[in-house]
């Protein structure tokens, strides 16, 4: 992943000490306070996930054991092929691939126009229209999502796909904000020089404006995957026969059926999060810039 | 842009909206904002309206809806379980955002001390909040176990004996708290990112006046950094009013109600009593909850956000 904005990577200087003055031990003890706290903050966050994988390869008893074992004493990897297999989750994944591609694919398109309408398009109720879109970003989901529910009730669409990726083709105000913030900083003598070109808005986003945002636009479809992923609401409203059932579904459905097998949910937990740890370690700088422009269009 | 100069009688704006090239560009803007605009209608105002009708009718889907009056809204104040639900968001909003806001901030700050392996570090705070999920939740539940679990088992390790976090009334939220600790990491990156932007010459002031690092942190450190403390908090906040989800997998609302929350008891009324005219009222309180939030936190702002021009 290519980035054109600079990366947090360097931190600004602290204060310099000539070597040997008396104050380098206090400096070395400071470093030394830091690590130890970085690397104590870094045990809490990441043990989890290796208690996560140990579970996952542990005997029922081993599971439940009291006082507990850190470490299964053979490591069980026919828990995953058993958890897979106890329900349909092959079907799962299948449809959540499905649903997050519609919805990855329906976000990209329906957020990049109104971006670039809001970016470079004059109009008079511009300015209205923006304020209105940022101030939707305060609606919480759950004001909208009893008559958006009844909506499709009464198209028949419930128990299809169509609920969970059809809102996604309809624009989303915080990555349009997200890409609109982006889109200004292109220099408007490229517009310029393209339409003198004879370019019109489509052939001028799609050549300029696309190529010079690669970053901004990578990380929208990452939030929209991770979300769309993660998501888990909205399918169980909408999704009511077991072979339509998403990964989240399904998993939470396991919990409901298996109450005490830890480590085969585990094991299906483990394996429904690698798309997300795949595409979070190819793209972690993107994930990061993603964070930091939005983040900084708060200011 | 400024009319430099202006015609005789007509305004700039006048003359600019019947140029046929500005009313070309007005369409254009229109033809490339129509998917918001129409999301807009379709699943965004439309339906906030909608759920605003909605609370003044009874409805279950299946009869006809019937006019309901303030029915729904009476009923709201006098019901306990909506009170316990306000209680227990607000109780979980504020205890994760102060402990998740107060352990990102000193995590960056570690992070900004041009520290070796700073990526190593970031990837590993940043990890959790990426892949919250069922799947998470799902761990979290095995590791808050009393008996079993992560969290008790260390404890025990010390001689302290755990409480029954996610099954004891007491503990089930502050066990929800720490998890949600855990996966608020995305805003250390936004913070580190701030911290990256004080510029030195402060800290060289400070220092030329004798100050300490406790001094720096508090008169340079916090104060330049408040606007984006300011932006974590208000939408840390508002996330953690709507983490009902996880909390739907993990307890359902229990034991004894302990965990319900505001959204989780808006889903409760809609999706398993089909009581749609009181869920609509109950998503409006929500709203109105988080109105008022968000002001009292922007009256408040005015106390301790320093804009630096």
């Amino acid at each position: 992943m290519t980035l054109t904005a600079t990366p947090p990577q360097q931190a600004p200087p602290t204060q310099r000490r000539p070597i040997g003055s008396s104050q380098t031990s206090v400096e070395r003890f400071r470093k030394t306070i830091t690590y130890v706290l970085l690397i104590a903050g870094t045990a809490v966050f990441v043990i989890p996930f290796l208690w996560m994988v140990t579970t996952s390869l542990k005997t029922s008893q081993e599971v439940l054991a009291y006082p507990p074992k850190v470490l299964p004493a053979t490591p069980r990897f026919d828990n995953y092929p058993a958890a897979w297999t106890s329900l349909p989750f092959t079907t799962f994944l299948i449809n959540s691939i499905i649903i997050t591609g519609l919805s990855v694919i329906g976000n990209l398109v329906s957020c990049v126009l109104p971006a670039y309408a809001f970016a470079r398009l004059r109009a008079r109720s511009r300015g209205a229209l923006f304020a209105l879109m940022v101030a939707t970003m305060a609606i919480p989901a759950e004001v909208t999502l009893v008559p958006t529910f009844i909506m499709f009730s009464k198209l028949n669409l419930v128990n299809t796909y169509w609920p969970l990726f059809l809102p996604a083709w309809f624009g989303y105000a915080f990555f349009i904000f997200l890409l609109r913030q982006f889109f200004l900083t292109i220099p408007q003598e490229l517009t310029d020089a393209a339409s003198i070109d004879g370019a019109g808005h489509l052939r001028t986003l799609w050549s300029i404006f696309l190529p010079m945002s690669k970053p901004a636009i990578a990380a929208v479809a990452i939030f929209s995957f991770v979300g769309n992923w993660n998501n888990f609401l909205t399918p169980l409203i909408y999704l009511r026969t077991q072979n339509n059932f998403t990964l989240a579904l399904g998993l939470s459905l396991f919990k409901g059926q298996y109450e005490t097998q830890y480590n085969q949910m585990m094991a299906v937990g483990i394996i429904s999060l690698l798309p997300i740890l795949i595409v979070f370690f190819l793209a972690q700088r993107t994930f990061v810039e993603g964070v930091r422009l939005s983040g900084l269009g708060g200011r | 842009m400024a009319q430099a100069a202006p015609t005789l009688e007509l305004p700039g704006r006048r003359t600019r909206r019947t140029s046929p090239l500005a009313r070309r560009e007005a369409r254009a803007f229109y033809g490339f904002a129509s998917p918001w605009i129409l999301g807009f209608i379709l699943f965004g105002g439309g339906p906030v309206v909608a759920a605003l009708l909605l609370s003044f009718a009874h409805w279950s889907l299946l009869s006809t809806p019937s006019w309901a009056g303030l029915a729904n809204y009476r009923k709201m104040f006098a019901d306990p379980l909506f009170y316990k639900s306000i209680g227990n968001t607000v109780y979980f909003g504020a205890g994760s955002v102060v402990l998740g806001v107060v352990t990102s901030f000193l995590l960056a700050i570690l992070l900004n001390q041009k520290v070796r392996g700073l990526g190593f570090f970031r990837t590993v705070f940043y990890l959790p909040s990426v892949v919250a999920g069922v799947a998470t939740a799902i761990l979290w539940i095995n590791i808050l176990q009393p008996d079993s679990g992560l969290i008790n088992s260390f404890l025990r390790f010390f001689g302290i004996k755990g409480p029954g976090w996610l099954v004891d009334e007491h503990w089930a939220i502050p066990g929800l708290i720490l998890m949600s600790v855990w996966g608020a990491g995305n805003t250390i990156v936004i913070y580190l990112a701030g911290l990256q932007g004080i510029s030195p010459t402060l800290y060289e002031a400070a220092l030329l006046d004798g100050a300490g690092w406790w001094d720096r942190f508090w008169h340079v450190t916090v104060p330049m950094m408040s606007p984006v403390i300011f932006f974590n908090v208000v939408t840390s906040l508002i996330a953690s009013l709507q983490a009902y989800t996880l909390v739907l997998v993990m307890t359902e609302g229990g034991p004894n109600n302990a965990t319900l929350m505001l959204g989780l008891y808006i889903y409760r009324q809609a999706f398993e009593y089909f009581d749609m005219g009181y869920a609509a009222a109950l998503s409006w309180a929500m709203f109105a909850l988080i109105g008022v939030v968000t002001a009292l936190q922007f009256v408040l702002a005015r106390r301790w956000v320093h804009y630096d021009a």
